[in-house]
């Protein structure tokens, strides 16, 4: 077949020959750079890598008994010390296990601020000091529709935020986590890629903060608090969604307003401050109706405020919870 | 070769002037292939057997089908630039298998969802061998697709490869014609655009991973449209550029002529 050509192009019309060629070398350099980029991505997750369990811990002493916890069957250490939302450790449920190992939780210090009369750096030593430890075996609702049954050792938070003697003025208390970008590889990814804003908050009004069912955790199944659960302490609310029970704390604050939490700043439509487990308010990309406990196959109804009603429901009387999310 | 000779497309004869060796190598290298897309199926049916997956299995196999289908489908539209660039022709040969197998890691996917997913969270009033269970899994499958956009794109991507893996094969092709056939099977970059945002919307903040199909994705389909251009012809590999180079063939062509010459007539 015979093609025709048009025979009037102007020289001055033809790119030049060099230029083309530089064009060309840098569409093929900047096409290979990014898919050498997106394949390193995809190679590196090819195959799930296997998490390791924590290895045990020292064992705590004299740990009581509580009216609080459920005869529910317990999730395994292993379930507990390899399924973890820790995203300073990664954003894959395995990453914690995996990279939080050498992570410092000795010596530990948390500074007490803001509306109280008791600010100070306090050692976790001191904070522990005269606390009786209590064994609270909670449901744990993960907003992502997941739950376990978690052996907690604790004491309550109300103990610790008396001896802080808040004023009139502290209406939430706002809480902090460690962020060391040295130890924790998960808080180098860029916003751009869908990284949090570190370091990682959260907050509770007053009341939600002492009701006697929030815990301070520092243990689990008996044991030192291994480190992807959030080690050396950490806040415990079983009637929220798992990500308001803040790991690794550093820093408590009492405040005048409303905190604002780490996952409403990352999508308010998604995350509200409240975030109380409730089967009714779905999340937008998916059902909060029912839940998947870790090893079981049926999915479970998921309960309003967790199965915590008796004790919590009457904090958010006349509350309009779908939009106090 | 300059852009507007006209090169002319291997005859027949040339075709059979190809030594049987080529061809018996050529088969070898199928079936290795074929093998190879099994691995990641038998892979997770082994660890998820063997408690090598993590504490929440189900979530796993559900996520691990539906990232090979990607896979899958990145790959079968690597061949075309792969062709293009190389003018390694007969890698075309593999693309139809290749393609069928996102559709079969699709179809699992699709099956691990409504399994899992769905049929999981039923009630079962009258128990799980029930007329109920049927009705009540449609229902909660139907409603999950109406109402959670992401849901509603995934099930859309599977939709889409539906028609192509029926149209799969040579005699279909045939019955088509080339051209529609070609029009149709276009359907393939509406599937992978779809699978990426998918992908997308599902995870919760990371969107390194989605972020990174993105990028093949859009290389692959980019290609696509500056080949269409004429832009890396002249860079293809001189001498067996045969098909390439011919300015007279549809600009995205995907090979579709050469797909039923090399078409082997008893083919799964």
């Amino acid at each position: 077949m015979l093609i025709k050509r048009p025979a009037d192009i102007r020289s001055s019309e033809i790119t030049d020959k060099k230029l083309y060629l530089n064009r060309r070398d840098f569409v093929r350099t900047a096409a290979g750079t990014a898919v050498a980029a997106a394949t390193g991505v995809l190679g590196a997750e090819a195959f799930l890598r296997a998490a390791e369990p924590a290895v045990h811990g020292r064992k705590l002493a004299n740990v009581q008994k509580s009216p609080f916890s459920t005869t529910e069957k317990l999730n395994t250490w292993e379930e507990i010390t390899t399924y973890n939302n820790y995203y300073e450790f990664g954003t894959d449920k395995e990453s914690p296990s995996m990279l939080s190992r050498n992570f410092k939780t000795e010596p530990w210090t948390v500074a007490v601020d803001g509306e109280c009369n008791k600010k100070a750096v306090y050692h976790l030593e001191d904070v522990l000091k005269g606390q009786v430890l209590e064994d609270r075996i909670y449901r744990h609702r993960c907003v992502e529709a997941w739950s376990m049954v978690i052996p907690w050792v604790g004491f309550p938070l109300a103990n610790f935020i008396k001896r802080c003697e808040p004023t009139s003025n502290a209406k939430f208390v706002e809480f902090t986590t460690m962020y060391d970008p040295a130890q924790m590889p998960g808080t180098r990814l860029p916003p751009a890629f869908g990284g949090l804003h570190w370091p990682y908050v959260e907050g509770l009004r007053m009341d939600e903060a002492m009701n006697s069912l929030a815990i301070l955790g520092v243990g689990l199944y008996g044991e030192v608090l291994p480190n992807q659960d959030g080690a050396p302490f950490r806040l415990v609310v079983p009637w929220k969604y798992g990500f308001k029970s803040i790991k690794s704390i550093v820093k408590i604050r009492f405040v005048m307003k409303q905190p604002l939490n780490t996952w409403q700043d990352q999508a308010a439509n998604e995350y509200g401050f409240y975030s109380n487990v409730n089967p009714d308010v779905n999340h937008p990309r998916w059902s909060q109706a029912t839940e998947r406990r870790i090893g079981e196959f049926f999915k479970r109804k998921t309960l309003m405020f967790n199965g915590y009603g008796a004790q919590v429901a009457s904090m958010y009387a006349g509350m309009d919870l779908k939009k106090n999310y | 070769m300059a852009r507007g000779a006209v090169a002319a497309r291997p005859s027949e004869s040339e075709w059979r002037s190809v030594p049987r060796k080529v061809i018996r190598g050529g088969r070898l290298l199928k079936a290795a292939i074929f093998l190879a897309s099994l691995i990641p199926a038998a892979w997770l049916l082994w660890a998820a057997l063997t408690g090598h997956l993590s504490a929440n299995p189900l979530s796993d196999v559900t996520n691990e089908t539906g990232i090979w289908t990607l896979r899958f489908l990145c790959i079968t539209l690597s061949v075309t630039p792969l062709r293009r660039l190389t003018g390694w022709n007969g890698v075309i040969r593999f693309r139809r298998m290749i393609g069928l197998f996102a559709f079969f890691y699709g179809t699992l996917h699709l099956l691990t969802y409504v399994i899992l997913d769905r049929f999981a969270g039923l009630d079962f009033p009258n128990g799980i061998v029930a007329w109920r269970t049927v009705r009540d899994l449609t229902i909660s499958v139907g409603k999950d697709v109406y109402e959670r956009p992401f849901i509603t794109l995934g099930f859309a991507a599977f939709m889409s490869m539906v028609p192509l893996a029926a149209t799969s094969t040579a005699g279909m092709l045939r019955r088509l014609g080339g051209r529609n056939w070609q029009l149709l099977h276009r359907l393939v970059y509406v599937t992978a655009i779809a699978g990426v945002i998918h992908y997308w919307w599902g995870v919760k903040a990371d969107v390194q991973r989605p972020l990174a199909y993105a990028v093949v994705v859009g290389l692959l389909l980019a290609f696509r449209m500056v080949w269409a251009r004429g832009y890396f012809r002249a860079a293809a590999p001189k001498g067996r550029r045969v098909a390439a180079s011919n300015p007279d063939r549809q600009p995205w062509g995907s090979g579709a002529v050469e797909a039923v010459k090399n078409a082997e007539p008893r083919e799964p």
